[in-house]
């Protein structure tokens, strides 16, 4: 997503808690804004206390336990972003723990402790999360750390100056005393909480800035780490929907007969969103939907293939839309420049594919309901399920479930997904728990895609050989209107439509970008790093072929227009020296470059290209430079890098979702559906540019680079401007 | 129908096409076994049957009697140690859904090469499918797995 910190992030520090048998309540003085409410938690957090009744719960995400173990409750969804080790890293920081004692949990729904900042409510995206918990979480390790040395003091009667702390020893070294922490948590559960705390300057980190290994390692190794789709509960049920074939057709009518008399079935009903089949286990709710006589009714479907939806955004990218930024006097377009050139780029449908499809275990009984699943926003999840449930939004207990990845797809605006689950669990008349999931095929062709784009961009190099004019207009869905983002859109323009695009980073003296809201009845989503997956392909591909028009190398040429620029021009010189320019290794192959920011992040990358016997491209070896402030842990970054390059690299080459003639989507599983393989990911060189700014996400910013590096790499290597996506076209 | 799993013979109450992912899953309820796909696309349901990787999503209950069926909960040996160790050594997995798959991919390569070169190790691996593309990172934990073993 593409929502930005900086207009709330740190308005609210630490919200209070009373937590625990304890009742141990705190509250912490906020910058500039007095003293935060405090607040009673235990009704919403009831399993949790139980599970922490005899430790120290000094607020809503540390409880430190008398065997000396350390759990931070961690506020976004972990689906291999490493939010649970970064996290747990901050407060580890600041409570001078030692990493082995570190665990981390899901924290529970509640949007009052847990929001994200920049959302106003509990939920992961728009690579958040260090960035919205950097101070949250050090101030709840030190304000942990400053509790416990007092109780230690207090036990010991020395004074608290004389006590140190030390990778979770607490010593006195005049008494020659030192305790772990779980010797102190009951007595310091009885202390007030400190006003305020002070926290470690940077040269004095311990932790943060070294490779800690992942918390949720060894679990994802083994097989031990529980999926949703792992849960099993007695008395539990399968289910699984039947989907119109057309986004926007309904159900007319259905012949479940065959399917309710199939072995294992237990119940079919229809649902809003389709005909839900109950059953002992898969494999019978499976044989139970294939045996549903479906018809359906198309009145109101979106039948238009992709072809037809995409010659029709052409068509108004014909003509400038609505101003999305404007600068000196584009709409002169290329009178009296040297050069000109205009390009028309197509982005198609692209669906997130997370290894994991989605499913929800859901169990309404008694006015109350229990589910169990990879909630990306937990506050619209649980408000939704509430609302068809027909009970009070504190009432839907939420359990986040490790998600088999996600890329945006489990971050759903309106809650398409928990309002399904809800619906399965509402109709079905018994109370008992429900796994509901998808299939790979419900997946791929369920909607809820990366939209469709079409840019069109015209520019010019003036007699000098600078580049004098960019003039861009872009037609695409608009995802945040009629969402619970739709705050989001300024004077008509959707910030996620023409990010990356409409604060292009070059100086360009006359330069325009303008938006088309493009209308199609296919359901769209966001997609690892939004707006930036097109705007970075059309910008960085463009001025690749503009600077090569002015007779100007791609990195100097980019440099030269980037003086107001730092961090971009950083990542790009450093990604230069890393790969030691842009002359490829061997013949037969080259390179290309791109950089771009995205989510606060600033990431440069070149690739080296072949071409294979098929003429597909090959991507040998890929550098890549970041900036994204303090690095908290630098061998988590570099995963993201890496994964950030193979997931956009295999969406470049080969992703694509289109509708048949009818409006049937043509793919449905991986086969025609390709995601990158081990022998296509090339190797990946990552370095972190040193810095002392905040720091920023990673989760997205690896992926907008790597698509337009290859196609500048191609173009170079075969003379072939690659302006539809994908490369490879899978029939 | 009757199969051998983890050295445990299990008697199954199902119709004899359903495929082994589901039984070993849904009535055994070992879950480090995943479902990915379901059509043999991605690996993340691979078993061992008869020391050999096979995409049990595809594997009907009736094709699976009578052999021997090892899932990662029941994995042990030398190559799996040496798999597991480099694996957590450079903290491969990312979501960690399809890595049971990856693990028993990897394992069975290094029984039957030892010392696999990088194209052995792709070719090998190509059928699994890790949508967080942590690739890099296998390729490299197969390579130190591989060290450790000869050393």
């Amino acid at each position: 997503m593409s929502v930005t910190t900086t207009s709330l992030s740190r308005r609210d520090f630490l919200r209070s808690a009373a937590w625990g048998s304890a009742g141990l309540v705190i509250a912490m003085a906020l910058p500039g804004r007095g003293r935060a409410a405090t607040m009673d938690t235990q009704a919403a957090n009831s399993s949790l206390i139980a599970s922490d009744a005899a430790g120290f719960a000094p607020n809503a995400f540390v409880r430190i336990a008398p065997d000396d173990t350390v759990t931070v409750l961690i506020k976004h969804i972990e689906f291999g972003q490493g939010p649970f080790t970064g996290l747990s890293t901050l407060v580890a920081e600041e409570l001078d723990a030692d990493w082995s004692q570190m665990r981390a949990a899901s924290a529970p729904a509640n949007a009052e402790l847990y929001k994200n900042f920049a959302f106003g409510m509990q939920g992961t995206g728009g690579s958040t999360a260090i960035a919205n918990s950097y101070m949250q979480m050090r101030k709840a390790g030190a304000t942990a750390r400053v509790m416990l040395v007092q109780a230690a003091a207090e036990q010991w009667s020395v004074p608290v100056g004389e006590i140190s702390v030390d990778k979770g020893r607490i010593s006195h070294a005049g008494s020659d005393k030192s305790a772990g922490f779980g010797e102190f948590a009951e007595a310091a559960a009885k202390l007030d909480p400190p006003e305020d705390v002070a926290l470690k300057k940077a040269g004095d980190f311990r932790l943060i800035g070294t490779d800690v290994p992942k918390l949720d390692t060894n679990i994802k190794t083994n097989g031990e780490a529980l999926f949703t789709q792992d849960l099993h509960h007695d008395d539990m049920l399968t289910v699984v929907v039947a989907h119109p074939p057309q986004f926007g057709a309904t159900m007319k009518s259905v012949d479940a007969s065959a399917a309710k008399s199939t072995p294992g079935v237990v119940d079919v009903q229809p649902i809003p969103t389709g005909i839900a089949v109950y059953a002992q286990d898969t494999w019978s709710a499976l044989q139970g939907r294939r045996a549903l006589k479906v018809s359906w009714d198309t009145a109101r479907a979106e039948t238009r293939s992709t072809r037809e939806i995409t010659d029709a955004y052409r068509q108004r990218a014909q003509q400038p839309g609505r101003k999305a930024a404007s600068r000196g006097k584009p709409e002169q377009g290329g009178d009296g420049l040297a050069k000109t050139l205009t390009a028309e780029y197509s982005f198609p449908y692209l669906a997130h594919a997370p290894m994991e499809t989605l499913d929800c275990v859901i169990h309404a009984k008694d006015g109350a309901v229990e589910s169990w699943f990879g909630s990306q926003l937990q506050t619209g999840d649980q408000g939704t399920m509430a609302e068809i449930l027909g009970v009070k939004p504190a009432q839907v207990s939420i359990h986040t479930m490790y998600a088999g990845g996600s890329f945006g797809r489990r971050a759903q605006p309106g809650s398409p997904f928990a309002a399904e689950a809800a619906h399965v669990a509402k109709a079905h008349a018994k109370s008992r728990p429900l796994k509901l999931v998808w299939t790979r095929e419900d997946d791929i062709q369920g909607g809820w895609y990366r939209p469709l784009n079409v840019h069109r961009l015209s520019g010019g190099v003036d007699a000098d050989g600078n580049v004098a004019l960019w003039d861009q207009t872009i037609v695409g869905q608009s995802i945040f209107s009629g969402s619970a983002f739709a705050a989001m859109i300024k004077d008509g323009i959707d910030p996620s439509s023409v990010e990356g695009a409409e604060d292009l980073p070059y100086g360009i003296p006359n330069f325009r970008v303008t938006l088309h809201d493009g209308e199609a009845g296919v359901p769209i989503l966001w997609w690892r790093s939004v707006g930036h997956t097109h705007t970075a392909y059309s910008t960085e591909t463009f001025v690749d072929e503009l600077l090569e028009m002015a007779g100007k190398g791609p990195v100097e040429g980019r440099l030269a227009m980037l003086g107001e620029h730092p961090r971009h021009a950083g990542v790009l010189k450093a990604v230069a020296d890393l790969a030691g320019g842009l002359d490829a290794s061997e013949s037969g192959r080259a390179r290309g470059v791109a950089v771009h920011k995205s989510f606060g992040s600033y990431v440069a990358q070149i690739a080296e290209v072949s071409q294979n016997e098929d003429r597909t491209p090959k991507v040998h070896k890929v550098w890549c430079a970041v900036d994204c402030g303090v690095a908290v842990n630098p061998n988590v970054i570099r995963a993201q890098m890496e994964g950030g390059i193979g997931f956009g690299l295999g969406a470049a080459l080969y992703n694509e979702i289109t509708l048949e003639e009818g409006g049937r989507v043509a793919q449905a599983n991986f086969d025609r559906y390709r995601s990158l393989r081990i022998h296509e990911m090339p190797d990946v060189e990552v370095t972190i540019v040193t810095s002392d700014e905040d720091p920023t996400g990673v989760g997205e910013p690896g992926v907008p680079p790597i698509a337009p590096a290859l196609a500048n790499a191609w173009r170079r290597l075969t003379g072939d401007a690659i302006r539809d996506l994908p490369f490879v076209k899978i029939s | 129908m009757k199969i051998t799993v983890n050295g445990s013979s299990h008697e199954i109450d199902a119709p004899d096409d359903m495929p082994l992912l589901w039984a070993i899953r849904d009535r055994l309820k070992l879950t480090g076994t995943k479902y990915g796909c379901g059509v043999a696309q991605c690996g993340a349901c691979t078993v061992m049957v008869d020391g050999q990787p096979k995409r049990s999503c595809v594997t009907p209950l009736k094709f699976a009697a009578g052999h021997d069926i090892t899932t990662i909960e029941g994995m042990d040996g030398a190559e799996f140690e040496a798999i597991q160790t480099a694996w957590r050594a450079i903290d491969v997995p990312q979501c960690g859904f399809c890595q049971s798959g990856q693990v028993m991919t990897a394992t069975a390569l290094l029984k039957e090469k030892p010392a696999p070169s990088d194209t052995d190790i792709d070719n090998a691996l190509a059928g699994n499918i890790c949508r967080c593309a942590t690739y890099v990172r296998i390729r490299q934990a197969v390579r130190d797995a591989a060290d450790t073993l000869e050393a």
